[in-house]
């Protein structure tokens, strides 16, 4: 793992210093909103990077919820934990751009307050998993994350479907967006990609050994009265 | 501008500092680990 992560991270880290070369400097300034609109290029992969790790987490609870997998139940953490920092990020990032161009920072608009239910639903998705201690736990937070899905296609459509304050859809709905925009979008899009990638498997990785030491732990704890007794015994006879 | 720049930092303080708790929870079980390694050193 030490060997493999900064072959990993060298080209992630280069990847992400270009797209953020392409988004401040080779990018064209959009013609009304100016520079501010170059927020998009961080806002927008971070969003989508969050529906795809909320996907993940999503079929990797169905998984365990039929066959009871570990595996399947750490994929399911990991990628709520990292898209609830994608998720944080669009949060941010998203009302860093709306006061200078629609002169507020929030508005209970259904695009703006789904994705803020979403994030909810994962932190609380997260905060069951942190304290919950009943052995029931990864089986509650696998229906949980079922239900909470639901709501990433209600956040992604919601601009389709219903007249929202939020831009319309740049890809497909009847947007229309630059070329050299769209290049410099996809190419952020790949390179948050590759680092939620990243940080999943460094996150997957370290639950694992969190585990393995547990059940290690666990195991030294279930075999320490015996052999304390075992012992006694040898010293009675 | 400076709304650009506020949202480029903001990402990344929020990115920085999710790895940052990662680092911490890695150290803390290898520290774990290591009494562990010790104690179990000690019973033999």
């Amino acid at each position: 793992m030490k060997r493999v992560f900064p072959i990993l991270a060298v080209p992630t880290a280069a990847l992400l210093g270009y797209a953020l070369y392409e988004a401040l400097v080779a990018a064209p300034t959009e013609q009304t909103m100016g520079n501010v609109q170059r927020i998009f290029y961080y806002h927008v992969p971070s969003a989508w990077t969050a529906f795809i790790l909320f996907f993940v987490n999503f079929f990797a609870s169905i998984a365990y919820l039929i066959w009871r997998n570990t595996k399947a139940d750490i994929v399911a953490l990991v990628t709520a934990e990292v898209g609830v920092v994608f998720c944080s990020v669009v949060l941010v990032t998203g009302p860093i751009w709306a006061r200078p161009v629609w002169g507020i920072w929030w508005t209970w608009d259904l695009r703006l307050t789904l994705t803020l239910v979403l994030w909810l639903i994962y932190v609380s998705y997260l905060v069951l998993r942190k304290f919950s201690s009943s052995g029931q736990t990864p089986l509650l937070a696998a229906v949980l994350a079922v239900f909470g899905a639901l709501d990433v296609p209600l956040v992604y459509f919601s601009i389709w479907f219903f007249r929202t304050q939020h831009p319309q859809p740049v890809i497909g709905g009847g947007g229309s967006i630059d070329p050299r925009m769209l290049h410099v979008l996809l190419i952020n899009w790949l390179a948050f990609s590759c680092f939620a990638a990243l940080v999943c498997w460094s996150r997957y990785r370290l639950e694992i050994l969190r585990r393995e030491f547990d059940e290690t732990m666990a195991l030294e704890a279930l075999l320490e009265p015996r052999t304390s007794h075992t012992n006694s015994s040898r010293s009675a006879g | 501008m400076s709304y650009l720049y506020a949202a480029y930092i903001a990402t990344w303080v929020i990115h920085f500092g999710y790895l940052g708790s990662l680092l911490r929870r890695y150290r803390r079980l290898k520290n774990e680990i290591e009494d562990f390694k010790v104690r179990i050193e000690e019973k033999r």
